[in-house]
């Protein structure tokens, strides 16, 4: 039984905003400077040591951009709507924090897959914006998000907005195939025979290892945006908390 | 209200039963999405262009996105006046099963909104210049999605009715929703127009009503009583 309670603890543990303040104040000096440099040295052998590609010429690189912030939008959802169903499910209030924190990233991470995809499309397809199956796809994933953040902020009361946004995210999940199929769907119907992607089918390891160190940066990244959003979050959360008001107060002495 | 007073736990047919008296009884507001309905269409011919082979093309989107809008608009009704007068808090605290309670509620506003949009829609279909052949197929897919839209609807009608306001918050959250629909419902109508088998995309239609008639009422049941709670 006390085996059992140590191995649960740092679950129970997990639901104290404290404690989850506390702990990732210890990873930040670390996870901080690991995120910026995988992202500075990534980003520069992508953008500048990395050879043109053969028939996109040097417009190809904003892949380097818009490939991990497709991944993580994505991902992002599955943050929402997991961290919601576990705050639902085992009542953990600070899964309810880490969803309100991920709405607005994942949110701008869905924008930035848009508009680099947007940017790149008008020197390889000759247009900035067109009808394609993912590129619709992501402008309903950027509503979903946009839903969950409006009805979160439209409840005064905090315990309710929380809810109510998990429970708008779990219904969103549900959907998300649908709506994926459908759309695929819809686009085979519809497909423009002009429209052709014109990046090789594999890659050349000169750009997938700058990819995949960007790849790796943008996970480091959105786990270093989140848990400050998160602490951020919990300070509002707790504000009343004593353990709050000490340390705002040590903060204002210092 | 009568109803609920001969009956001590008003169940499934007593909620259909009692919405649809209410909404026949203020029949301004039975009225007021089939009359968007009419009354947008109208716009088209005059922004678009009153050429019949224009409209032809657009008549199957058209009527969709306008059915689809009408029961966006009327979705609201569904639990906002149950909140406001207290006979939500009854249904909450019932003995009997409130998924079936929810599910009364939601076929009486189908009956009340999207059955007649659908009797109404081969008039619309008309002035639109819609090809004959594509009646039939545009009366049985909106018969079934606007089901699907009543459904779907009310699951974000019950995340919104405490807070008093849905209006355009409910609009917001519901469209994405309501995205796999519209597709199939006017691919039936755009595959009759060609003369394409249309079998398929109604399908799929149905396929999904009924994942949805089996998911939405426990869904909004289950939101009423969390929004509930406090």
């Amino acid at each position: 039984m006390v085996k059992r309670d140590r191995k649960w603890r740092w679950f129970h543990q997990m639901g104290s905003p404290r404690w989850f303040y506390e702990i990732t104040g210890g990873w930040l000096p670390w996870l901080i400077p690991l995120a910026l440099s995988l992202l500075a040295v990534g980003l520069f052998w992508g953008l500048f040591l990395a050879p043109p590609d053969a028939r996109q010429g040097q417009s190809y690189r904003i892949i380097f951009v818009h490939v991990p912030a497709s991944f993580l939008a994505l991902l992002g959802y599955y943050v929402v709507a997991t961290a919601g169903a576990v705050g639902l499910i085992w009542r953990i209030k600070m899964c309810f924090i880490v969803m309100k924190a991920a709405a607005p990233i994942g949110a701008a991470l869905t924008l930035i897959a848009l508009f680099t995809g947007a940017v790149w499309g008008k020197p390889t397809w000759g247009t900035y914006w067109v009808w394609d199956a993912r590129i619709t796809s992501m402008l309903i994933l950027l509503f979903l998000y946009l839903g969950v953040m409006t009805l979160q902020r439209a409840f005064v009361s905090k315990d309710m907005s929380f809810k109510a946004g998990a429970i708008l995210a779990l219904v969103g999940t549900v959907n998300i195939p649908i709506i994926y199929k459908s759309v695929d769907w819809w686009y085979t119907l519809h497909q423009p025979a002009t429209l052709k992607l014109t990046s090789s089918p594999s890659m050349h390891t000169d750009m997938l290892q700058p990819l995949l160190l960007v790849i790796c940066g943008f996970y480091a990244f959105y786990l270093m945006v989140l848990i400050l959003f998160a602490r951020l979050e919990i300070l509002r959360y707790e504000k009343s908390s004593n353990w709050v008001k000490t340390l705002v107060a040590e903060g204002n002495d210092s | 209200m009568s109803n609920i007073a001969r009956s001590t736990h008003p169940g499934f047919m007593d909620y259909v039963r009692r919405d649809l008296y209410l909404s026949i009884s203020s029949s301004s507001d039975a009225c007021a999405p089939l009359l968007f309905f009419c009354m947008v269409i109208t716009l088209v011919p005059l922004s678009i262009s009153p050429n019949p082979e224009q409209l032809a093309e657009l008549a199957p989107g058209l009527v969709w996105i306008m059915a689809l809008l009408a029961t966006l608009l009327s979705i609201e009704r569904i639990f906002v006046f149950d909140h406001e007068d207290g006979s939500l808090e009854q249904m909450l605290i019932a003995p009997n099963m409130m998924t079936f309670s929810v599910l009364g509620k939601i076929i009486a506003h189908w009956l009340s909104t999207g059955l007649p949009l659908t009797l109404l829609s081969p008039a619309v279909g008309l002035m639109l210049a819609l090809p004959e052949n594509a009646y039939g197929p545009m009366v049985i897919s909106l018969g079934l999605g606007t089901a699907y839209l009543s459904l779907v609807g009310a699951v974000i009608a019950s995340l919104t009715v405490s807070l008093g306001r849905g209006g355009f918050l409910i609009s917001l959250l519901a469209v994405p929703l309501y995205m796999p629909i519209l597709v199939f419902g006017t691919s039936t109508v755009t595959y009759a127009v060609a003369h394409m088998p249309w079998s398929g995309p109604l399908a799929i239609m149905g396929a999904m009503l009924a994942l949805a008639l089996v998911l939405c009422p426990l869904a909004a049941s289950a939101i009423l009583r969390v929004t509930h709670s406090g």
